[in-house]
């Protein structure tokens, strides 16, 4: 019982990172068709950022959280006002100048602090475990859990509640028509992109603290099961990212455990393969 | 046409693609609180027409002004914040949206750019403005319903809403009774009636149906392999030889 217990934590705590990723990932595809394959990246320079501020800058953990959200989130719309606006009319160029962005950046963060792991101090407070139902959990596991479900609900009521949240909704489902009407839909694509990239460099300073450590390459790796929860939650859709992360970080703990190490990947790989068979538009019902 | 200046006048209007002329040489005047109807067979460049005016394509020839101002270079959003409203041939809403958010967004993009971007004010306001509409077009007690469950007639009303809401002075309507069941047609007709003759808006519309327009148009323009075959009262056009030939003859 007290593993069980134990994997369904590490799981949502994976499935929270994967939605701080993913949600924006799928808003910023939703809204503007653009596959941002930089996103990774962001995620990257927010957990660098934390941990420069961390270490060399030493503040203290929250501090350095707030720091990694904020310089990721300018290197997001900075991304969006220099390389993705000029390129709309251009969707494959614009496609390859994000996965160009998303190798440089790791590569110019390998270059100025090398390819190794570097450790994430860990604030005394959160390094520690609690009793959870006989199994011991570290206690990162929730911060992270809340994080994502902080940004989730929020999300939402931005959506649901603000008037951008409707011209971006709307924009989601079509965005000619919202032209159409009068509204410069543009003008809601760089806060969209800010959201995302302010919701995946929160995820790479709080990744530090769940993986102990940061690395140049964790954003990408992070990405590739991001795009399986954009794709399995459905285009645009943040509840749908929401779903589809604790489904697949639960899954990809339980195998990895259960089975042999590494099959954790290869089950999410099917589960989206099964997903996308019975419903082709993902969970929930969106052009996928 | 009374005395006023043209709300919209174009000026050997055209519109090519790669050499291939689409829409030719359309030059034409419409009064303030006019109904002009536009007929002509499948392809004969009508909602092409549509497309320069609203600004969905931009024209390749001639000159469009709306109010006397020169609008051939503007692209849809100023072209609509300019009073110039459209709905479309085909059902183009946002399924996943309720009915009232639908007007809502409407209202919002009517209030100008300015309070559309206003962020962090709740969408809860226009509340009043998305009621009264809401009301005229008989969708009020699908408010919070997802436009996708509305019937082809409703999403027609709904599309309708959505430009009223705007109250935009000139209104291109393309095909609105298209997939609307016959029991839902008198009221769409009810609808467009009243927003032409009681709040006098101008209106262009391009519809088969010649018994609804038989009642509604004040003119009728006939469109033919791109070009303005003819424009005149409904009477006249009927009795054109011109267009007995080239039109009813050949598309009935």
């Amino acid at each position: 019982m007290s593993t069980v217990v134990l994997l369904a934590c590490t799981g949502l705590g994976l499935g929270a990172l994967y939605f701080l990723v993913a949600s924006g990932l799928s808003l910023i595809f939703g809204l503007m068709d653009v596959l941002n394959f930089a996103h990774g990246a962001l995620l990257s320079v927010g957990a660098y950022a934390a941990w420069w501020a961390a270490t060399d800058g030493g503040t203290g953990f929250w501090l350095a959280v707030v720091f990694g959200t904020v310089v990721g989130t300018a290197a997001s719309v900075l991304l969006e006002l220099a390389l993705i606006r000029p390129l709309y009319v251009r969707p494959r160029d614009q496609i390859l100048a994000t996965v160009g962005v998303g190798l440089a950046l790791p590569a110019l963060l390998m270059g100025v602090w090398g390819s190794d792991a570097r450790p994430f101090p860990q604030p005394a407070a959160l390094s520690g475990t609690v009793g959870l139902l006989g199994a011991t959990v570290p206690v990162n596991r929730f911060v992270l859990m809340a994080a994502a479900l902080a940004v989730l609900v929020a999300l939402r009521l931005f959506l649901a509640r603000t008037r951008y949240g409707l011209i971006v909704r709307a924009g989601v489902e079509d965005r000619a028509m919202v032209t159409a009407l009068g509204i410069d839909v543009r003008r809601a694509f760089t806060l969209v992109f800010a959201i995302g990239g302010a919701a995946a460099s929160l995820g790479g300073a709080l990744a530090g603290l769940y993986f102990g450590s940061v690395n140049p390459s964790q954003g990408t790796g992070l990405l590739i099961f991001a795009f399986v929860v954009v794709v399995m939650g459905g285009m645009g859709s943040v509840t749908g990212a929401a779903v589809a992360s604790v489904g697949v970080g639960l899954v990809q703990q339980f195998a990895n455990y259960y089975t042999a190490a590494g099959l954790g990947d290869l089950s999410v790989v099917v589960l989206l393969a099964v997903l996308l068979l019975v419903k082709p538009r993902g969970l929930t019902g969106r052009l996928a | 046409m009374g005395g006023s200046a043209p709300v919209l006048r174009l000026d050997g209007l055209g519109w090519s693609v790669r050499g291939v002329p689409i829409v030719q040489d359309v030059s034409f005047e419409v009064a303030e609180g006019e109904f002009v109807a536009f007929i002509g067979p499948n392809g004969a460049g009508k909602t092409s027409l549509f497309n320069l005016v609203s600004g969905i394509h931009p024209a390749t020839q001639g000159a469009l002004y709306l109010d006397g101002a020169d609008i051939t270079a503007l692209p849809v959003p100023a072209r609509a914040r300019r009073g110039l409203g459209r709905t479309f041939q085909t059902s183009s809403l946002w399924p996943g949206l309720t009915v009232a958010e639908h007007v809502r967004l409407a209202a919002q993009a009517a209030a100008g750019p300015g309070a559309s971007y206003r962020i962090w004010r709740r969408a809860g306001g226009y509340r009043q403005q998305v009621e009264q509409t809401l009301e005229r077009t008989g969708l009020a007690d699908r408010a919070d319903d997802p436009a996708g469950s509305l019937s082809h007639g409703g999403k027609r009303k709904l599309e309708l809403a959505v430009l009223l809401v705007g109250d935009p002075r000139l209104i291109l309507l393309d095909e609105p009774m298209a997939g609307v069941s016959a029991e839902e047609v008198p009221a769409l007709v009810e609808l467009i009636r009243s927003v032409h003759q009681e709040q006098g808006r101008t209106v262009l519309m391009v519809e088969h149906h010649m018994d609804v327009l038989l009642g509604l148009a004040d003119r009728l323009a006939v469109m033919h392999h791109g070009t303005l075959l003819a424009l005149d009262t409904p009477d006249a056009v009927m009795a054109d030889a011109t267009v007995q030939g080239a039109y009813l003859g050949e598309a009935l």
